[in-house]
C-alpha cells in the first residue's frame, strides 16, 4: 500500500502540499488560540517551508517526483519550440523506424527460430566443395535414396527430416477448368511429430504416410492457406484436389504459427515426400536435409557418419561418370559434409539477401547516427541558450546529477516520441519492403510479428539513442560554471569545437551512405543496360500446361491459330521463356573428343522462335516443323542452332553450320548460327547455348511449354485475355498457368539490385537532408554567437569575403575531414558488399566524386543563409546593444 | 527550562504518539499536549519532529487521518490508530519494557 500511495501522491503533488500547509497552519493557529504569543509560536515552529518539504518527501517517492517534474519541465521546453522539436522528432523517428524495420527483416529472415520444438537442436546438412565451374560453393541439396541411408545410420544420435523446395504448383479443386496456384512443399511424414506440431484441424502427416512411393495421396494445408482459400471452413477435410496426375485428399490443417521451413515463402500445401517422383532417383537433388539432434546426440558424430555415407554413395555413382575428365571427378568427390545450426530454417533467400540486408542495416545505422548527431547539436545549441538557467540552478543548490537527469529526461522524451512515430513507420515499411523482394506474381512472405523481440529492439534502440544524443549535451549543461555563465561570458569556443566534431562525423557518415548508394545505383544501371540480345518489346509469355501431354503437332497448330488473332504480330513456342530462371544444361563433346568442362545450355524452341524473339540468324536456316530432337527412347540424330558463344568455345569462332556435336548419347547436327542472347541471367557472361527443336522423335508429346506472342499493341497485356481464351479454344486440354510480359521477367532479374538502389538512394537523401539541416543549425548558431566579433570587424572595415571566410572556414575543413574519413571507410567496407555489385572497378573515380560533389553542394546551400546573415550584421546596432 | 528536558530517545517518539492516540483520535496540537500530560511534562514534542513523524506513520499504515473540528472550532486533521497501528503499539510496548528492564537491572548491578 505504501509504495503505491507514494506513487499516486506524486500525481497529486499540489494537493498534497496544500493539505500539509493547511495542517501546519491550523496547528499554529491552534497554538495562538490557546493563548500563546503569535511571534513566539512562529519562531519556535521554525521554517514552515522546510517542514512542508520534509513531510512531502515522506509522503511521496522523491526520485519519482523529481522525474515527474523533469518530464513536465522537459515537455514544456519541447513545446516552447515546436518547429525544432518536431524536426528533431521526425528525423529521429525516420532513422529509428528504418532501423527497427531493418531489424524486423533481418530477424524474420535470418535470426528468428522457427516455432517448432527443440529448434535449438535443429541442424542442416550442407555440402561444401569446388563446383564444376571451379568456384568454391556450399549447397544444401540432397538426393532421397542417400537421405534414407543417412537417416538409418544416424538414428541413435538424431532424427533426419527431408523437405523439398517450396514451389508454386498448379492445382484444380472441383472442375478442371479452374486452375489455381499454391505453394507446395514435400516433407517427411514424421516432420510434424518431430517438430512437436499439433493439428489445427483434422490430422497431420505421420511416418505411415511416407513409406511407399506414390501411395500416400494425402495433403495437409497450412493455416494461412486454409484461411485465405477456404475461409476456415471445417468441411475442407476429405476434399480432394488434382495436382499434375495425382488426386490428393486433404486430411488436416497445420498449426497457425508454422508457415513452412523456408523463410521468404509460406507453404500452402504439405505433401509426403513419397508423392514426389524423385524419391527413387539417386541423381535427383531435390531435398534439403534437417537434422534434429537427440538430447545427448553429437553433431560431430552425425557429421562423420554422413560424410562416410556420402563418400560411399557418391563414389559408387561416380563410377558411372566415365566421360568426366579426372579434374572434375576429383572435385566432385572431394566435397565435405558440414552440419550447421538451422533453427531459423533454410532458404535461398537467406543466402541471396543476407549481405543485402546487412548492407541495408549499416546504411540505416549510419542514418541513425546522423540523426543522433543532429539532435545532439540541436540540444547543444539550446543548452547554450539555457546556460544562465543551468547556472541559476547550480547556484541555488541543484546537484550536477540532477542537471544531467534534467537534460537526459528531455532527450528521452524526444527519443520516446521518435520511437513511437518510428514504430508506425517500421510497422508500415517492413511489409512494404518484403512485398518488393520477389516478382509481383510470386511475392516473398515473411512472418513479421510485433512481438517482444521487435518491441525490445525498439526500446533498446530508444534508450541507446537517448544516450547517444543526450549525454554530451547533458554533461555539457551540467558542467556550467555559474560565475562565468551568469556574467554572460562563457567561453563559446569549446562548445563550438564539439559541434564541429559532430559535423565532421555527420559528413563522414553521410559520405559513406552516398558512396554505398552510388555503388548500388550504378550496379543497377550497368545491369539494366546489359544487352539481352533479344527484343522484349510487346512480348507476352504464356506458360501453358496440358492436362495430358499433347503431340507437338497440336502445340504448333495452336500457335498457328494464335497468329490469326488481330493484334498479334508473331507467335512461337518454347520450353520456357528466356531469363525466367529455368534452364537445361549438359556437357558437350565435339569432334569425337571427351566432353569439356563448360556447361552448355539447351532450349527447345519451335520454328519461328528466333524471328519472334528478334534474335538474328547469322548463318544457316531456321527450324522446320518436322525437325526433331533425339528422344529418350532412341538415339537418332537431331538438329540444333547454336549461338556465337557456342561456336567460339567449341569451334574457335569458325562457322559451325554443317558441323555436329554430342550431348551424352544424343548427336546433333548444327544447321544454324544465331547471335548471342541472354539465357540464364544478366550477371554471368553469355552462356554457350544450343537451341533445339521442340519436337522429340519419341515420345512425340509435350506436357508443358510457353507460347511467346509479340503483339502489335504497345501494351501486350491488353490482348492477354483474348489469347488465353483462344489457347483453350484451340485445344481444350491446354490451360494457361501464368502470363507475364518479357519486360516483367527481365526486371525480375534485377529485383534485389532495384530494391537496394531504391532504399539506398532514399536513405542517402534523408541523410543528406539531415546533415544539411544540422550544418545549417550549427552555422547559424555560431554566427549568432560571434555577432559582436563580426560587428567589430565590419566596423573597422573588414570586407565581406573575410567575414564569409571566417564563418565557413572551420566548417569546410570539417567537411573535408569528414569526406576523407567517409571515403576511407567506404574503401574498407567495399569488399564486404562485392557480391552485390556488378562491373564496378575500385579505380572508378566517379564513385568518390559523386558523393563528394553532392555533399559539397549541400554544404554550400546550407552555409549560404548563415554567411549572408554574418555579412549583413549591423555593426552599429550590434555595438550599441552591448 | 527546555534544556533541562531530556531529548527523546531514538524510536520513543513513535511509541509515544501511538500511545497518545490509542484512546481517542487527536489532532497534531492535541497529540503534543497529550504527550506532555502522560509524561508529566517530561517531553515536549516540537512541531518540526511531530509532523514528519505523523506523516511517516500514516504512510506506514499505523495511523489514519481525517479532517474534523477542533475544540476551538477550527478545521484540523485528526489522527487515530489503525489495526496495524495497534499491533505496532503492542510490539513497541513489549520491546520498551524489555529494554527498560534490562537497563534498570544493568544500573542496579554493583
Amino acid at each position: 500500500m505504501s509504495v503505491w500511495s507514494r506513487i499516486s501522491n506524486v500525481f497529486r503533488g499540489d494537493r498534497l502540499s496544500d493539505e500539509i500547509d493547511e495542517e501546519l497552519r491550523s496547528h499554529i493557529e491552534e497554538a495562538i488560540a490557546n493563548g500563546r504569543d503569535p511571534d513566539e509560536v512562529r519562531k519556535k515552529f521554525g521554517s514552515f517551508l522546510r517542514h512542508r518539504e520534509e513531510s512531502r518527501d515522506i509522503r511521496l517517492l522523491v526520485w519519482f517526483d523529481s522525474l515527474r517534474a523533469d518530464l513536465v519541465f522537459g515537455w514544456r521546453q519541447l513545446a516552447k519550440k515546436p518547429a525544432t522539436s518536431a524536426a528533431a522528432v521526425l528525423s529521429l523517428a525516420l532513422a529509428v523506424g528504418a532501423s527497427t524495420s531493418a531489424f524486423r527483416l533481418i530477424d524474420a529472415l535470418l535470426l528468428r527460430p522457427m516455432p517448432v520444438a527443440h529448434a535449438d537442436r535443429l541442424y542442416a546438412m550442407l555440402t561444401r566443395g569446388t563446383g564444376p565451374d571451379g568456384s568454391f560453393r556450399t549447397t544444401d541439396s540432397n538426393e532421397y535414396p542417400q537421405f534414407r541411408l543417412m537417416r538409418a545410420a544416424v538414428r541413435d544420435d538424431a532424427e533426419m527430416i527431408a523437405v523439398s523446395w517450396v514451389e508454386r504448383a498448379d492445382l484444380t479443386y472441383a472442375s478442371d477448368t479452374e486452375m489455381e496456384k499454391a505453394h507446395r512443399q514435400y516433407v517427411s511424414g514424421w516432420m510434424f511429430s518431430a517438430f512437436g506440431l499439433k493439428p489445427a484441424l483434422g490430422r497431420l502427416l505421420n511416418e505411415r504416410d511416407d513409406l511407399t512411393p506414390k501411395s500416400h495421396p494425402y495433403a495437409v494445408l497450412s493455416y494461412d492457406y486454409w484461411t485465405r482459400r477456404f475461409g476456415q471452413d471445417r468441411r475442407v477435410i476429405g476434399r480432394t484436389f488434382r495436382m499434375g496426375n495425382d488426386s490428393l485428399e486433404i486430411v488436416g490443417v497445420a498449426p497457425k504459427l508454422f508457415t513452412g521451413t523456408e523463410p521468404g515463402f509460406f507453404t500452402d500445401i504439405f505433401l509426403p515426400t513419397m508423392m514426389h517422383a524423385g524419391v527413387t532417383h539417386d541423381d535427383w537433388s531435390w531435398i534439403r536435409t534437417f537434422i534434429q539432434l537427440k538430447l545427448n546426440g553429437s553433431a560431430e558424430r552425425v557429421r562423420a557418419q554422413l560424410q562416410a555415407i556420402w563418400t560411399t554413395v557418391q563414389g559408387e555413382r561416380a563410377k558411372g561418370f566415365t566421360s568426366w575428365p579426372a579434374q572434375r571427378l576429383n572435385r566432385f568427390l572431394d566435397q565435405k559434409i558440414v552440419v550447421e545450426p538451422a533453427a531459423a530454417g533454410l532458404s535461398e533467400m537467406r543466402q541471396s539477401y543476407r549481405v543485402a540486408l546487412e548492407a541495408l542495416a549499416v546504411i540505416v545505422g549510419l542514418v541513425l547516427l546522423i540523426a543522433c548527431a543532429n539532435a545532439a547539436n540541436l540540444l547543444m545549441a539550446q543548452a547554450t541558450g539555457r546556460a544562465r538557467e543551468m547556472a541559476l540552478r547550480v547556484s541555488i543548490g541543484a546537484g550536477r546529477s540532477r542537471l544531467v537527469q534534467l537534460v537526459l529526461v528531455e532527450s528521452a522524451l524526444l527519443a520516446i516520441l521518435a520511437t513511437m512515430v518510428g514504430g508506425l513507420f517500421a510497422w508500415w515499411s517492413a511489409p512494404f519492403i518484403v512485398a518488393r523482394i520477389n516478382p509481383a506474381d510470386n511475392p516473398a512472405r515473411l512472418v513479421l510479428p510485433a512481438d517482444w523481440r521487435v518491441l525490445g529492439f525498439a526500446a533498446a534502440l530508444s534508450v541507446a539513442v537517448t544516450f547517444l544524443f543526450g549525454l554530451l549535451p547533458a554533461l555539457r549543461a551540467s558542467s556550467v560554471k555559474p560565475s562565468s555563465a551568469l556574467k554572460g561570458g562563457d567561453n563559446p569556443h569549446s562548445r563550438r569545437r564539439l559541434m564541429h566534431a559532430l559535423i565532421a562525423a555527420q559528413v563522414a557518415f553521410c559520405f559513406l551512405v552516398h558512396f554505398g548508394a552510388g555503388l548500388f545505383v550504378s550496379t543497377l544501371k550497368k545491369l539494366s543496360q546489359q544487352p539481352t540480345g533479344f527484343s522484349s518489346e510487346r512480348l507476352l509469355t504464356l506458360e501453358t500446361v496440358a492436362q495430358r501431354p499433347q503431340a507437338t503437332e497440336f502445340w504448333y497448330q495452336t500457335a498457328d491459330h494464335l497468329r490469326t488473332i488481330p493484334g498479334v504480330d508473331r507467335v512461337a513456342v518454347a520450353g520456357w521463356p528466356l531469363l525466367s530462371g529455368n534452364g537445361a544444361n549438359g556437357f558437350v563433346a565435339v569432334n569425337g573428343q571427351p566432353p569439356g568442362d563448360v556447361l552448355h545450355y539447351f532450349l527447345n524452341v519451335s520454328p519461328g522462335w528466333l524471328d519472334t524473339m528478334k534474335i538474328p540468324l547469322l548463318d544457316g536456316r531456321d527450324f522446320r516443323p518436322d525437325d526433331t530432337v533425339p528422344g529418350t527412347r532412341n538415339a537418332t540424330a537431331g538438329v540444333a542452332i547454336v549461338n556465337r558463344a557456342f561456336a567460339k568455345l567449341n569451334f574457335n569462332g569458325e562457322n559451325p553450320v554443317g558441323k555436329s556435336f554430342d550431348r551424352g548419347k544424343q548427336h546433333y547436327k548444327i544447321i544454324g548460327l544465331a547471335r548471342d542472347a541472354r539465357y540464364r541471367n544478366m550477371r554471368e557472361p553469355i552462356t554457350p547455348t544450343a537451341y533445339v527443336p521442340l519436337r522429340y522423335t519419341a515420345p512425340e508429346t509435350l506436357g508443358s511449354a510457353t507460347f511467346l506472342v509479340r503483339t502489335t499493341n504497345p501494351n501486350p497485356l491488353t490482348v492477354a485475355g483474348i489469347i488465353r481464351r483462344e489457347i483453350a479454344r484451340a485445344r481444350p486440354e491446354f490451360r494457361v498457368s501464368n502470363i507475364r510480359t518479357q519486360t516483367e521477367i527481365n526486371e525480375a532479374q534485377t529485383i534485389r539490385e532495384r530494391l537496394l538502389a531504391m532504399l539506398a538512394l532514399f536513405f542517402a537523401g534523408v541523410g543528406l537532408l539531415l546533415a544539411g539541416i544540422g550544418l545549417y543549425g550549427v552555422l547559424d548558431y555560431s554566427v549568432l554567437q560571434r555577432r559582436r566579433e563580426f560587428g567589430i570587424r565590419i566596423a573597422v572595415g573588414a570586407p565581406a569575403r573575410n567575414i564569409a571566410r571566417l564563418v565557413t572556414l572551420d566548417v569546410f575543413s570539417m567537411v573535408l575531414l569528414g569526406s576523407a574519413a567517409g571515403a576511407g571507410a567506404g574503401l574498407l567496407l567495399k569488399p564486404y558488399i562485392k557480391s552485390l555489385l556488378y562491373q564496378i572497378a575500385s579505380s572508378d573515380i566517379s564513385v568518390f566524386a559523386l558523393p563528394a560533389l553532392t555533399i559539397l553542394s549541400a554544404v554550400l546551400l546550407a552555409a549560404l543563409p548563415a554567411v549572408i546573415r554574418a555579412i549583413r550584421t549591423d555593426a552599429v546596432a550590434m555595438l550599441r546593444a552591448e | 527550562m527546555a534544556s533541562s528536558r531530556p531529548d527523546l530517545l531514538q524510536g520513543t517518539l513513535d511509541l509515544l504518539i501511538l500511545k497518545a492516540v490509542a484512546l481517542e483520535e487527536l489532532h497534531g496540537m492535541g497529540i503534543s499536549r497529550r504527550i506532555g500530560q502522560i509524561t508529566n511534562g517530561t517531553f515536549e514534542v516540537k512541531a518540526g519532529s511531530l509532523f514528519p513523524a505523523l506523516h511517516r506513520m500514516e504512510e506506514a499504515g499505523w495511523l489514519s487521518s481525517s479532517w474534523g473540528q477542533s475544540e476551538t472550532n477550527r478545521r484540523a486533521k485528526f489522527y487515530c490508530l489503525t489495526k496495524p497501528g495497534r499491533r505496532q503499539l503492542e510490539a513497541e510496548t513489549d520491546q520498551w519494557k524489555r529494554i527498560s528492564l534490562a537497563i534498570s537491572s544493568a544500573l542496579q548491578a554493583t
